[in-house]
């Protein structure tokens, strides 16, 4: 005991029970700390990361992936390179004979008519083109039946024509932008960039009416959660528990069960066109179309989402002390500018809390336009289901998914800079 | 609160419009839930009321579209699809969700913030996002489950739907018990180890006991979740795998038979006995951690 007396008055270095300076042992002992908090977190970190992080990086990889031209046509893809287009005139018979055998051991491995569905995103006829193609394909032998110049052209008057090298030449890379490209009504051609056709511009305007809706949904939320959330913040705390069910009651209920419950409601001999009728306010001929359309997904979004915005709404009002609105008062406001002066202001923070979460939920929302939408009330993440399941041009769901992604991770941002993740509160 | 009897006759205006228009509103909130209560019982086969029912006519109603569910094989096989994976998936959520959230709640956690983010992105990432990624995830993971390892493809099925489902719990289960563990009087494990408990033990017969209201409130949630559950099931799942909503879905987008509205009053009162077994958990954790008087 006298030696670590002596030793740490010698050095100045305070010391541990077992002989190391104290510094080393805290610091070990911290270490071990955070590694046993590590190893508590790392079987749940690694399962997310590994089945929900790691697909939705795949996700993101896939809406710029385009290897399907550079495997199944290698040779062409090579000799294509050197061709310049700007000339006008059409590849030498080099790139016919290459096209040729890449073909053989396409139509062999059946990955021809792929490359023609992949092909067909951005030029319409290309996947016939292929099909066809490749049934006549098996009987020329790449050895011996050349030139295959005027064979092909034969075949299929597609292959003379210099827009499909040109398409070909232009999607050969193993990365793409035209993804993207066509997720905003555009098209990457062989001059770098073009509009879609008129005809074909669906998806800004898709993007443009969730933004909008959305916004609509958002808006009629805050409209019908403030007078419920000011009521119970203001009564007594036995009354807003009742109240308070009235709330959780749809916020627990299946998202199914209330879109049913819409249906219901909405439709033609819904039980609103009923009262309606009954009452006199509507002729019986002429029933308000209430669903399949934009109204439709608005009024049952509102409805849906209104818990979400209560919530944080009442959560921040609690925290208002009522006696400022009796100063405010004594000091000869009225009762409107005590409310607005004093009151909104702090309740403020609520409104943006829901507002983002309200808007956060509304632009990925699918389920419900799907039922209640109609073709004029769906949003782009319909769309992106459509890509998925019918179209199966998963490229382009994988970019719409993209970019929806990153304008929901930018508001959620400013969620956490207003409100803070940690205040995130369940029921 | 409450009316001064010296308010003025506009004051007195606004006092019961205002209570008027917070009504309307309540009931904009209800009713569409409490509508299809009674019309689950209609003797036709119609989404509408009819008028037999307005008149109260019992001959009107009838428990025909219950017993169909109850008979019918395709809602059976769907309700019993959702009664293996939800568990399931709640199961997994729970107990690794639980592990990290105690691991969070530690004093010293390096890239807490980093490794928050990650575990509650599943929360914030539209459901339509990573139904899309998971379902070009789980093809491929499927694929290489059925050929290499040689899995029956029925198996392989439940497994991508319960995984898929797993993930989109453990957000509420480490929100729920990170917050119950924020009141945890952390001297307990102390006196705990100092008498001797090695930290298993401190862990399962103090920590747990104290926590379980928030494990259970997260494993509920965990659990409606997976219950509730359509996007990603539809995009990860087979046939084979179809559950009770994706059920629903199908049968509303084709309108099929009022049975919807049946299992729709079944899963009412599910949600609202749920409702109570929450709030009846809230409460005891707040007594039990002294912050509200009993």
């Amino acid at each position: 005991m006298s030696a670590l007396t002596e030793n740490s008055t010698d050095n100045g270095v305070m010391m541990a029970a077992d002989g190391t300076p104290l510094k080393r042992s805290l610091a070990r002992a911290l270490r071990r700390q955070k590694l046993r908090a590590l190893m508590l977190i790392a079987p749940l970190l690694i399962f997310v990361l590994l089945t929900f992080i790691f697909p939705i990086g795949s996700m993101l990889f896939r809406s710029v992936e385009n290897d399907i031209v550079a495997n199944t046509l290698p040779e062409t893809v090579a000799v294509l390179g050197r061709w310049d287009a700007s000339k006008g005139e059409l590849p030498d018979e080099e790139v016919y004979a290459a096209f040729v055998r890449d073909m053989v051991v396409a139509v062999e491995a059946k990955q021809h008519t792929r490359l023609g569905t992949r092909l067909n995103y951005e030029s319409t006829g290309m996947s016939s083109m292929f099909r066809q193609s490749g049934r006549k394909m098996k009987k020329i032998d790449p050895e011996t039946d050349g030139p295959f110049k005027e064979k092909l052209i034969d075949i299929h008057k597609g292959w003379g024509d210099i827009e499909t090298w040109k398409t070909l030449q232009t999607h050969s890379g193993l990365y793409t932008s035209g993804y993207f490209l066509n997720a905003v009504d555009a098209q990457k051609t062989h001059e770098g960039f073009a509009w879609q056709p008129e005809e074909k511009q669906i998806l800004l305007k898709l993007f443009w009416r969730t933004l909008v809706m959305s916004m609509v949904i958002t808006g009629s939320c805050i409209a019908l959660g403030y007078p419920i959330a000011w009521l119970l913040a203001n009564v007594s705390a036995r009354n807003a528990n009742l109240l308070l069910i009235l709330v959780l009651l749809p916020f627990w209920t299946s998202l199914l069960v209330r879109t049913s419950a819409w249906k219901v409601m909405l439709q033609q001999n819904g039980v609103i066109n009923e009262v309606l009728v009954w009452i006199g306010l509507v002729p019986d001929a002429e029933r308000l179309i209430l669903i399949n359309n934009q109204f439709g997904t608005i009024v049952a979004m509102t409805h849906i989402l209104l818990p979400f915005m209560i919530l944080p709404m009442y959560s921040v009002m609690q925290t208002i002390q009522p006696s400022y609105l009796r100063a405010a008062k004594s000091l000869g406001a009225t009762n409107w500018t005590a409310f607005w002066r004093v009151y909104f202001p702090q309740s403020v923070p609520g409104i943006g809390a829901g507002s983002i979460l309200v808007f956060i939920l509304s632009i990925g929302y699918y389920i419900t336009p799907e039922i209640v939408g109609g073709t004029k009330g769906v949003f782009i993440s319909n769309r992106i289901a459509y890509h998925i399941s019918s179209s199966l041009n998963w490229g382009l769901a994988a970019a719409l998914g993209t970019i929806l992604l990153i304008v929901v991770l930018a508001l959620y941002w400013a969620y956490d800079r207003i409100v803070g993740i940690d205040n995130v509160k369940l029921g | 609160m409450g009316l001064p009897p010296y308010a003025t006759i506009p004051q007195r205006i606004w006092y019961y419009a205002f209570r008027v228009i917070c009504a309307l509103i309540f009931i904009f909130l209800i009713t569409p839930i409490l509508v299809i209560i009674p019309l689950s019982f209609n003797a036709q086969d119609f989404f509408t009321y009819t008028p037999g029912m307005l008149r109260l006519d019992p001959d009107a109603y009838s428990l025909k579209h219950y017993q169909d569910f109850f008979s019918n094989n395709e809602w059976q096989r769907s309700l019993k699809n959702s009664l293996i994976i939800a568990p399931i998936a709640t199961i997994i959520s729970v107990s690794l969700g639980t592990l990290a959230a105690i691991g969070l709640s530690q004093s010293h956690v390096p890239f807490k913030g980093t490794i928050m983010a990650i575990l509650i992105s599943p929360m914030i990432v539209p459901l339509i996002i990573s139904a899309t990624g998971m379902f070009f995830f789980y093809s491929d993971l499927g694929n290489f489950m059925e050929n290499t390892l040689g899995m029956g493809k029925n198996f392989v099925g439940y497994v991508k739907v319960v995984l898929a489902h797993a993930v989109l719990g453990i957000p509420f289960v480490i929100i729920t018990v990170t917050a119950t563990l924020v009141g945890f009087d952390r001297s307990l494990t102390r006196a705990a180890a100092n008498m001797g408990a090695d930290p298993v033990t401190t862990f399962f017969r103090i920590q747990m006991p104290l926590i379980l209201p928030g494990v259970i409130s997260g494993g509920l949630f965990a659990f409606i979740t997976s219950f509730d559950e359509v996007v990603v099931v539809l995009f990860v799942g087979s046939a084979g795998q179809k559950t009770l909503p994706w059920q629903m879905f199908t049968g509303l987008r084709e309108q099929i038979s009022p049975t919807i509205l049946a299992v729709a009053t079944i899963l009412v009162v599910v949600s609202i006995a749920l409702l109570t077994v929450v709030e009846l958990l809230r409460r005891r954790s707040e007594r039990l951690r002294g912050m509200s008087p009993t």
